[in-house]
């Protein structure tokens, strides 16, 4: 009689914690490890003085709304980054969609302890027009 | 009840003893002696004696515009690699493993590093230097070198790395990412691939084997 409230107890209890654990931003991880873990490594640290990190950058709270045209068509001046300046070119990705662009910002800017909000594909295709 | 107590005490002495040992016994079972690497590369055989590979004299220029050759590195071992700056594929993971290697060794007056430019149009020596400088090395540790184009490219072949230009390829060159570790002799003694951190985990300890048996050939 009492063993049903428990069982169902069990099992949301289950899913609760297996469905938190998943990581929301798979394919934006996937695209990162394509096109940007050569430079800005796994751990988002970079390459001290030559390639800034992404792991709590404040480059990517400050310069949001440049993020989607950085990934796109890359970056030759110099930016500032936790204080730090970094004169090393960028080369853009072209061939992703804007989607993609989408899903690796949102990845992160979820990813390293950072935390800093969501990027909706709107919001992308918006920058977007702005830097074609 | 003070007998007790003794032969607890007495017990428990005996007992952390021969744990003690047995943590020793299998703590240095789990230790390597010193090890002595082998010589790699092909080997000939000329009157009964035993050539081995060993990188052929070269002169490049580094980053304070000081030429590097084979007299830089007399008496020293070296790390070497090829990279470019502007390369978007394996280079920066290289610079990064290198910049692992030369912060653990850097007080070893035996052992330097050696990185060359493939692409000696665009990592000028300033460039090269601002680079060097960025990550926060010196050249009296580690030498960024540019120089005759071709030249650079057939080294790497002496230091088991392939380097070719390549239209097609991102950054416009085609290259692998392998460290290299000479010896005071010439010879290539341990390599890795230097984009995976294992592998450099191991060459660490290839190369403190390297250095040690320097430190043993002296005394």
């Amino acid at each position: 009689m009492y063993k049903l409230p428990f069982i169902t107890f069990f099992f949301l209890t289950f899913f609760s914690l297996v469905n938190c654990n998943q990581k929301p931003y798979a394919h934006g991880k996937i695209m990162y490890e394509n096109f940007c873990v050569n430079c800005h490594m796994e751990d988002g640290s970079g390459l001290v003085g030559n390639i800034p990190p992404l792991a709590k950058a404040d480059y990517l709270t400050t310069n949001a709304d440049k993020l989607a045209c950085i990934i796109r068509y890359g970056i030759t001046e110099n930016l500032v980054v936790n204080g730090k300046e970094y004169t090393t070119p960028m080369a853009g990705v072209p061939q992703l969609t804007d989607v993609e662009i989408a899903n690796i910002i949102n990845y992160i800017n979820h990813e390293w302890g950072n935390d800093n909000g969501y990027t909706t594909i709107k919001q992308v295709q918006a920058q977007l027009e702005k830097c074609r | 009840m003070e007998f007790t107590k003794f032969t607890t005490m007495k017990l428990s002495n005996i007992q952390s003893i021969s744990l003690l040992l047995l943590i020793g016994v299998l703590w240095s079972a789990c230790q390597e002696g010193p090890k002595t690497l082998p010589i790699l590369g092909n080997k000939d055989e000329v009157n009964g004696k035993t050539i081995y590979h060993e990188i052929p004299d070269f002169s490049f220029v580094n980053q304070d515009s000081m030429e590097v050759n084979n007299q830089t590195f007399a008496g020293k071992a070296y790390i070497s690699d090829h990279f470019f700056i502007s390369c978007p594929t394996i280079c920066p993971k290289l610079s990064k493993s290198m910049l692992r290697i030369h912060d653990k060794f850097k007080t070893d007056k035996n052992l330097l590093l050696l990185s060359h430019s493939i692409d000696t149009k665009y990592d000028t020596i300033p460039r090269l230097k601002k680079y060097a400088t960025n990550l926060g090395v010196t050249s009296d540790k580690w030498h960024f070198v540019t120089g005759e184009k071709q030249a650079i490219l057939d080294i790497a072949e002496d230091y088991f790395n392939v380097a070719l230009e390549d239209s097609d390829a991102p950054g416009g060159y085609n290259h692998s990412g392998r460290l290299i570790l000479v010896d005071k002799n010439r010879r290539i003694r341990a390599f890795c691939d230097g984009t995976d951190p294992k592998s450099v985990d191991k060459f660490m300890v290839d190369i403190q084997h390297l250095l040690v048996e320097m430190e043993t050939d002296k005394g």
